[in-house]
């Protein structure tokens, strides 16, 4: 049937965030050789992203399923695809004038930040085992070139061969889980096998659905930097360039966890009984190894690496609790999570400066008298991983505590916030050496902050304490785009 | 304007930062005097009705969950409120020399302490209970941090970490809360409790009520937790321990009379005698750490351990007097302990030593200085007609009347307190004067500036210790409402004789009266 061969025009609307950025990346590709100034390719992929928002509104309002079910367009994957749009936003503000500074601006760098955008918005909406394999892979490719970016730098080029290396390998236990459950249930698509698995007709062995999920869960445990597959995330965000870790410990991260949750969610919801014990534990294991790694970091990209995978566990206990609140927890937690993270690279990223010289910890002492602003931010951001009341991240995790305790998960809630006092110490050690050491050698000659990252890091800091006094704001949004657990 | 109070302090904050470095002092003065002086205007219409909140706001402030920006003043908060007030314009005058650099933060910071302290005293919801409590961590922590002493950094860390540790426990307790009553509005809660629609089992309750202890034992400190203590007030700048000493450590006691013992009023006495244990062993324990302390910061800290050791066993004896005495003892510790750090920092600014051995025989030389600081250890060790004596009587008479061997162990704290404060009075002030010293001395009696700002404190001493029951009656009536409500729903296990039944409302009052002329009745 022909008719049926081009897509109709709301098919078209609802993927229309990804095929716009499609286009303009591979744009960018063929300008990249034409132009001469590169500072051009910031404005457009500025505009490029606000365009691809923009989209995503309108899609949102033409709900529904595409493109033989594959792509689903509902408000979790609206709230996704605009999360991972702004963090694309935010980066690109921060990028434009590290690259300069490295000599390295290229049309290149914005198209792959655009395409690893195209892969977290397809994971975002993605209704079908398949396209979410082809969203990790696009969104993870990506990543990988920009982690080793700066290609004569030894340190990115380590960090993005164990990154590579390690997550090829982790999407095949993705790919094999796939397989499994493709064998069992006769589909990859997410609301098939929901049916399937909660028909009473399924005789197939559950240990054999349950070890697909499994292999699933070392796939996405790996995209989020869950334990015992978080050893990648240290050694690639401190080799990678700072705006480059910014960007991958907020935007793919927050689309992995958006398809993690629809998977488990969605298809895997009838056996939930069999998956919730082994994320609380996940989750354990992840915020006890992340923030007791942490306390011995020297290295302030390093410390973040540890602190993110720490955050990675809180989500996962949110995720344990399986409950509509949860997912409305991680949802929220998340959106803050991105604020004060690439708030807090955008200030290492500045403090660094020209081949990232000054990343150990020690080098900001004395920050907050030579820099007062700055230093006054980056306790905001401090203050806001480490959950102190008046800032997004305390909400955060108490929302994510709140929906733990509501599903019994009683230990977890106080070994969770007992591992929060412990994070507590090394946020600490920032402000110690920021505001109460003799300002070093590092503090000496700070250029004037460039204007992109100075609004970069204001506004992170503003919507921090936004949505510390005012939570409501975002979490009514995320309470109307929840993901509604089928009962 | 009771909101007024609370949030000029945030405003003084913002404000603070942004005049000029060598203003900060006189603006942080001015601003925190006018604050004093519209605090007084909360006095009138709690005094008219002590056992209700009055200037109640109650709005909504988050939609989901519903958490209430819920607050209101009772006969329990409001002397603590106007201690807060009051004591931050005094603490401003001792650090008007103290503090040489980054002045504008200090001022700042000493604001934003003033703000989270408030809010914790008039907050009336759990949630914004704990915002609160979280908040005030935050300038002290830097207090300490940027302006102290040599090992600031290690007793700053070690202060958030304590609190931080024993509050995210008190946060399981409270969403816990929330849970199965459905609000985190304090008063709702207790009224669902009063109704029977709340309902606690025993193995709820006591968990809950642990998580909420700890956490305020942690800020008291009662012994076991105190070790934070002597490092913070040894390593934070004067102002900083006045602070700390005189209204942070309320924060827990007051957090135990104002929501422990209600909220739990069976795991509460379930747990008394261990609590009480451990009060009177602080009690001792902390007179007798500081009898043996070379340094003279440190041995004030411990004599704070020991002081509200007496609070504790105050709040755990159960009866009105001994709760009356536990609340008034807060206010006279946070007078006379915020007076002798005072007088110890100001003692460093001449000496600049905090070591006993470094001075002696001063008295000759700033015999002014010497008096005052008479006159505070008298209070301290509650010499009677000044104000420590009676919040410590009434105390050893309350849990005299519950077992009698718990007055007689505290008041060998009594007796400790008077030996190791005269004697550092006699170790510092008289003996001979190394030259030393007598340099460091000379012509260095009180300034204006520093008779301004202990005076204030002196009179106080005075007028709490003569005329008590002015502060007591209000208190006495709030203490009576929480105690009723400790008996609710309660099934009585409690075999101590109360030969004195303090149950009705004017009771408190005339019991008191015969307290203060020194009639003991216990037995």
């Amino acid at each position: 049937m022909p008719a049926n061969l081009w897509p109709s025009s709301t098919d078209l609307l609802r993927f229309g965030p990804e095929i716009l950025l499609t286009l303009i990346g591979t744009l960018f590709m063929v300008l990249e050789p034409l132009l001469d100034g590169k500072r051009i390719f910031r404005t457009l992929s500025i505009l490029t992203l606000l365009g691809a928002a923009g989209v995503t509104l309108a899609a949102h309002d033409a709900p529904g399923l595409s493109f033989s079910n594959m792509v689903i367009v509902d408000g979790f994957a609206t709230f996704f695809r605009l999360l991972v749009l702004g963090v694309a936003i935010l980066t690109v503000f921060l990028s434009g004038d590290y690259l300069e500074k490295e000599g390295h601006e290229t049309g290149e760098f914005y198209a792959l930040v655009l395409f690893s955008v195209v892969g977290q918005c397809i994971m975002a909406c993605a209704n079908e085992l398949i396209m979410v394999f082809v969203g990790i892979e696009i969104s993870s490719i990506a990543s990988y070139i920009l982690t080793g970016y700066l290609r004569d730098d030894k340190r990115n080029n380590e960090a993005a061969i164990k990154y590579f290396l390690l997550g090829s390998f982790a999407t095949a236990f993705l790919l094999y889980g796939v397989a499994w459950i493709y064998g069992l249930t006769g589909s990859t698509n997410l609301t098939d096998i929901r049916t399937v698995l909660s028909s009473p007709n399924f005789t197939n062995s559950a240990s054999l659905v349950g070890m697909s999920a499994a292999l699933m869960f070392v796939g996405f445990a790996f995209k989020v930097s869950a334990a015992p597959f978080q050893s990648w995330a240290p050694d690639v965000y401190q080799g990678a360039p700072s705006p480059v870790s910014a960007f991958m410990s907020a935007g793919p991260k927050a689309a992995a966890f958006a398809v993690f949750i629809r998977v488990f969610l969605t298809a895997y919801g009838p056996i939930s009984d069999t998956w919730t014990p082994l994320v609380a534990m996940a989750a354990l294991a992840t915020m006890t190894i992340g923030n007791f790694a942490a306390l011995r970091q020297t290295n302030i990209k390093r410390l973040l690496a540890y602190s993110s995978i720490a955050h990675a566990g809180y989500v996962l206990v949110a995720i344990a609790a399986h409950s509509t609140v949860g997912t409305q927890a991680v949802m929220f937690y998340l959106a803050s999570y991105v604020f004060m993270n690439v708030g807090a690279f955008a200030v290492v990223t500045y403090f660094a400066r020209k081949g990232e010289q000054y990343v150990s910890i020690d080098d900001l002492s004395g920050l907050a008298v030579r820099q007062p602003a700055m230093a006054a931010m980056l306790t905001i951001f401090m203050l806001s991983l480490i959950g102190v009341p008046l800032t997004a991240g305390f909400f955060g995790k108490f929302y994510i505590f709140k929906a733990a305790l509501d599903a019994n998960l009683v230990w977890l809630t106080i070994l969770g916030l007992l591992n929060s006092a412990v994070a507590a110490y090394y946020y600490l050690r920032i402000l110690v050496v920021m505001y109460m050491r003799e300002p070093g050698e590092a503090t000496n000659n700070m250029d004037e902050a460039p204007f992109a990252l100075r609004v970069t890091v204001w506004a992170s800091a503003l919507a921090t304490l936004v949505l510390g006094v005012m939570p409501g704001l975002l979490l009514d949004v995320a309470g109307r785009w929840v993901l509604a657990i089928a009962r | 304007m009771l909101d007024l109070v609370l949030f000029l302090p945030l405003v003084g904050f913002l404000l603070a930062l942004l005049v000029p470095a060598e203003k900060a002092k006189y603006f942080a003065l001015i601003f925190s005097l006018v604050l004093f002086v519209i605090s007084l205007g909360l006095i009138g219409p709690v005094l008219a009705n002590p056992g209700e909140y009055s200037f109640v706001t109650n709005t909504q402030w988050i939609s989901t969950p519903n958490i209430r920006y819920h607050i209101g003043l009772d006969g329990l908060s409001l002397w603590l409120v106007i201690l807060t007030t009051f004591l931050t314009p005094l603490a401003v005058l001792v650090s008007w020399k103290y503090i040489g650099h980054r002045m504008k933060e200090y001022y700042a910071f000493l604001i934003l302490l003033e703000f989270g302290v408030i809010g914790v005293f008039v907050s009336l919801d759990l949630f914004l209970y704990y915002v609160f409590w979280e908040v005030g961590l935050v300038p002290m922590y830097f207090l300490i941090g940027i302006w102290g002493h040599d090992r600031r950094i290690y007793a700053a860390v070690k202060f958030f970490l304590y609190t931080m540790v024993g509050s995210v426990l008190m946060l399981v307790a409270i969403i816990y809360l929330y849970l199965k009553s459905g609000t985190f509005d304090y008063t709702v809660i207790l009224q669902q409790m009063a109704s029977g629609q709340l309902k606690l089992t025993p193995e709820e309750a006591l968990p809950l009520f642990l998580a909420f202890f700890v956490a305020f034992a942690i800020k008291v400190p009662l012994f076991p937790l105190h070790t934070w203590l002597p490092d913070a007030h040894v390593e934070a700048p004067t102002a900083g321990s006045v602070m700390l000493a005189s209204v942070m450590l309320k924060m827990g006691t007051y957090g135990l009379v104002r929501y422990c013992l209600p909220l739990f009023p069976n795991a509460a006495r379930q747990c008394a005698p261990w609590i009480v244990g451990l009060a009177i062993i602080g009690i001792v324990y902390g007179a007798l750490v500081a009898l043996v302390q070379p340094n003279m910061k440190k041995l004030v800290a411990y004599s704070s351990v020991s002081h509200l050791g007496f609070v504790v066993l105050g709040v755990f004896s159960f009866n009105q007097l001994a709760l009356d005495g536990a609340v008034y003892q807060m206010l006279n510790h946070g007078v006379s302990t915020g007076a002798l750090f005072m007088l110890v920092g100001m003692m460093y600014e001449r000496r600049h030593s905090l070591e006993i051995s470094d001075y002696g025989g001063v008295a000759t030389q700033v015999p002014h200085l010497a008096t005052v600081f008479l006159i505070t250890t008298l209070a301290s060790v509650g010499l009677p007609l000044l104000n420590n004596f009676v919040g410590e009587l009434l105390v050893l008479q309350g849990a005299a009347m519950v077992n009698i061997s718990w007055a007689v162990f505290a008041a060998l704290g009594v007796i400790l307190s008077a030996c190791y404060m005269l004697w550092l009075y006699q170790r510092v002030f008289f003996g001979r004067t190394s030259h030393e010293t007598a340099h460091h001395f000379e012509h260095a009696d009180l300034q204006p500036r520093e008779w301004i700002a202990v005076l204030p404190l002196l009179a106080l001493m005075v007028w709490m210790g003569v005329a008590p029951m002015g502060f007591l009656t209000p208190i006495s009536v709030a203490d009576n409402k929480t105690l009723q409500q400790t008996k609710l729903n309660v099934e009585f296990k409690v075999a101590a004789p109360t030969p004195v039944a303090p149950s009705a409302t004017a009771a408190p009052a005339v019991q008191v009266a015969q307290t203060a002329t020194g009639v003991t009745n216990a037995r």
